[in-house]
């Protein structure tokens, strides 16, 4: 079901999923738009597709309101210790989604100046392939993450729920 | 992963126990434990440290940029260049503030208004700016390396990703640049599928500049207007190229592939929702009280200023320069089409825009003549060591398919010449550099992108200013962080 | 040839007019669109001064070039337009490997002061004079010159399943 190894009882449960689904309601993402990513990210929250259906289209300037992180392009050496930084700015829960090739993996630039691959600096749940994906694929990872975190497999923040 | 990278990645340290270290402050806590720390301490404390995270210890230090960060105005060697006094002195200085009442105020690099990944630090008086130092290279991707380990034929993948808005054109500024190394013909028709795809390409540039314009601005909805008509020409470009964005489509010899049938009404359309669309922009801006005042006077570069900066391309021309690479250097044909070149007079921001809107329209009736002369024939060079064979000819004929293994795998040579091919992109003149020594891949590829000299003028255009000018500046001068950095 | 091709004859008023401004050697070769000045490096400053005052009042760009294996090693190329000539011209001066050092023209043109920067940042060369020597596209603590023929491209090996 939820995949804890305790069983808090029936009652703890269904409150965690009903947590689970209102967390995954309107969760704000955090400008994090560096590159070319960045373009189709504004344009899957744009009118045409719209992310204002899932409560999503105010993007949070302040990393503080955010609870999701949308790594949204090339990380170079110079921008990861300030990408951290806006990451460890977020309040529990977030979520990181790396989109783009680049974000994932260093895409097509193998070279010294990017970071190979954000999860080297922050903790990703969820990839999101393309060069640039489009705005299909990148609501497909939201709602991914949506459906991942109703069914509780994510789980990083301690306490009761 | 092990790498041989001359860095030391940031890598993840493991959740500790313990409680964090704080960052180095005045009236450092050292290794006290919270209880003991005073009020203001554990303030200080939270405001770096949510519950539940850890910060690795380095990361307070990290984002330090060391030399390159501004430093106070008795010790900072470049004072003049912050200023916005090197060309013309036109500081006004006020001797009525102590130093006391200075503050540096760290805009970015993590801004929803620097258009990127900029960092400006702003020496301000209040609210008055006095000196400005941008820090860039946090979008800095090895570009120029990676394009010396590539063949002319991958080139375009990685140079298109540079100014990720008009990615047609530094397809088109690399192609042309290898072609007039190549020598190799390009038949009438590729030359004007060339040009229909660069002029869309800056329509749908300043549809997106417009819309993050008014956004800054505070036309909150002119980003929803402007990104509608932006889907209809990204639909054509993914029809025609396969990918909305980052097409690799302008290739030397050619294009990748033919234009579609029923490109014509796809193209008449998106002409006459576009004109529609800037027709409801201007009755929404162009008498707008709050959008003139925020834009009059705003963020002023003059001629002498823009031409020692190297400042092109619609900044130039809202300044008086009529300096347009289109008409002066013509590219790929386009000199057999008639269009206005667009200028304004005062520099600034208002008239940034104003010449935006005209260059909008202008590129509109290009494409319109191009759909009416679109000439027949190949939408490539013949020549076969350039362009690869048609499909069905690699299943007839041998040479054809030691040709297509030669430019795919080993790719062409292009013979040794040294070259610079510029073309007006929506930001300016993109320029391109490339050295070659007779093999496969460039010896040396250097781009010359019109966002790093306007990113390097601005504190011409930003003293004097109030703070909420800076955005409305910022936002008028159309800066794209992966043509700064590459 | 593609179409706009400035041959070297149209510009000779405008050789002329530099060389008489300033008795100094330079070599013209003609690119395809441009006229290519290559100078001694004592001869730098004077040349770019005077291209300045010929009418090439718009600085487009300056670059370095590293051609490891030849005597000098790098090569700083200052590309300068005027719009009312409508002409462009390279100015190219070689530049040793040992001691990379060259003057600086941010004086006589404020736009090439972010261009050193870089060049210094990704080259090494040296340009004297320039008011803030400082990394530009790299973090400051950044140890080599990337563009370098003798930088790797600091690229990681790629780990596939089916390698292992």
């Amino acid at each position: 079901m939820a995949g804890e190894a305790s069983h808090p009882g029936f009652l703890l449960t269904t409150m965690q999923k009903g947590v689970n689904w209102t967390r995954t309601r309107s969760m704000w993402p955090a400008t994090f738009g560096l590159a070319c990513c960045a373009i189709e990210m504004m344009a899957t929250g744009a009118a045409h597709n719209d992310l204002g259906r899932f409560g999503m289209e105010v993007f949070r300037a302040s990393p503080r309101q955010a609870d999701l992180m949308i790594v949204a392009g090339r990380v170079s050496q110079k921008m990861a210790p300030v990408l951290r930084q806006i990451y460890d700015q977020m309040a529990e829960p977030k979520w990181v989604i790396s989109m783009g090739a680049c974000a994932s993996t260093g895409g097509m630039f193998n070279n010294y100046a990017l970071v190979q691959g954000v999860d080297q600096v922050v903790p990703v749940d969820i990839y999101v392939p393309g060069c640039p994906p489009g705005p299909q694929s990148l609501m497909h990872g939201i709602l991914t993450l949506q459906d991942k975190i109703m069914a509780g497999e994510i789980r990083r923040s301690t306490g009761v729920v | 992963m092990s790498g041989d990278t001359g860095k030391d990645k940031p890598a993840q340290k493991p959740p500790s126990p313990a409680a964090p270290s704080l960052p180095p402050t005045e009236g450092d806590t050292g290794g006290r434990d919270k209880a003991s720390l005073s009020a203001s301490e554990r303030r200080r404390t939270h405001d770096l440290w949510v519950a539940g995270t850890e910060e690795p210890e380095w990361v307070a230090t990290a984002t330090d940029e060391g030399a390159q960060e501004i430093l106070p105005a008795d010790i900072d060697p470049a004072v003049a260049g912050q200023r916005g006094v090197a060309v013309l002195d036109d500081y006004v200085s006020d001797s009525t503030v102590s130093p006391e009442e200075r503050q540096i105020l760290n805009l970015g690099p993590q801004h929803p208004a620097t258009h990127g990944v900029l960092r400006l630090q702003l020496e301000m008086e209040g609210e008055t700016i006095r000196r400005v130092k941008p820090i860039i290279g946090y979008l800095h991707t090895g570009m120029e390396k990676t394009a010396e380990t590539l063949t002319y034929m991958q080139g375009g993948t990685n140079v298109t990703r540079m100014d990720y808005l008009a990615p047609l054109h530094n397809e088109l500024c690399f192609s042309l640049a290898v072609e007039q190394l190549l020598d190799v013909e390009i038949p009438e028709r590729a030359a004007a599928i060339r040009i229909l795809m660069t002029e869309l390409n800056r329509v749908s540039s300043h549809l997106l500049w417009i819309a993050t314009f008014g956004l800054d601005i505070g036309a909150l909805s002119m980003m929803l207007y402007a990104w509608r008509e932006r889907e209809a020409v990204l639909a054509f470009f993914e029809a025609v190229t396969g990918l909305r964005m980052n097409h690799h489509y302008i290739r030397p010899g050619g294009v990748a592939a033919d234009l579609p049938a029923g490109w014509e009404d796809e193209v008449e359309e998106i002409i006459e929702v576009v004109r529609r669309g800037l027709e409801d922009y201007e009755t929404l801006l162009n008498e707008n009280p709050i959008f003139v005042e925020r834009t009059h006077g705003v963020g002023v570069i003059t001629p002498a200023e823009a031409r020692a900066y190297g400042v092109t391309g619609a900044n130039a021309r809202a300044a008086g320069i009529d300096y347009d690479v289109r008409k002066i250097f013509p590219y790929s044909g386009i000199d057999q089409y008639e269009f206005e070149v667009v200028t304004g007079s005062h520099g600034d921001a208002y008239d940034r825009y104003e010449v935006r809107m005209g260059e909008m329209r202008q590129s509109l009736s290009i494409v319109e003549q191009v759909l009416e002369t679109m000439p027949p024939g190949d939408y490539r060079s013949e020549d076969r060591k350039v362009t690869p064979p048609p499909r069905q000819r690699i299943d007839e004929s041998m040479e054809a398919l030691i040709h297509h293994f030669k430019i795919f795998t080993s790719g062409f040579d292009v013979p040794e010449g040294e070259v610079y091919q510029a073309v007006e992109s929506p930001r300016g003149e993109l320029g391109m550099h490339l050295v070659s020594k007779g093999g496969p891949k460039p010896w040396r590829l250097h781009v010359r992108a019109p966002s790093f000299a306007i990113v390097q003028a601005l504190p011409v255009m930003l003293t004097d200013l109030m703070v909420a000018d800076v955005i409305a500046t910022l936002a008028s001068v159309d800066p794209v962080l992966g043509d700064v950095d590459r | 040839m593609s179409e706009g091709v400035v041959l070297l004859a149209s510009l000779q008023p405008t050789l002329a007019a530099i060389e008489s401004a300033t008795p100094i050697t330079f070599t013209p070769r003609s690119g395809p669109t441009q006229v290519i000045l290559e100078v001694p490096g004592q001869d730098y400053v004077a040349l770019v001064t005077a291209v300045r005052d010929a009418g090439y009042e718009t600085f487009i760009d300056l670059c370095g070039v590293d051609h490891l294996g030849r005597d000098p090693r790098f090569d700083v190329v200052v590309n300068l337009l005027s719009v009312e000539h409508r002409e462009r011209v390279l100015i190219k001066v070689g530049v040793e490997n040992d001691d990379p050092t060259i003057p600086t023209i941010s004086e006589i043109y404020a736009g090439a002061n972010f261009y050193e920067r870089e060049t210094w940042d990704l080259f090494g060369i040296v340009f004297e004079g320039h008011p803030d020597l400082t990394r530009l596209l790299m973090p400051d603590e950044w140890e080599g010159h990337p563009l370098r023929k003798d930088f790797g491209l600091g690229s990681i090996p790629v780990e596939f399943k089916a390698t292992r």
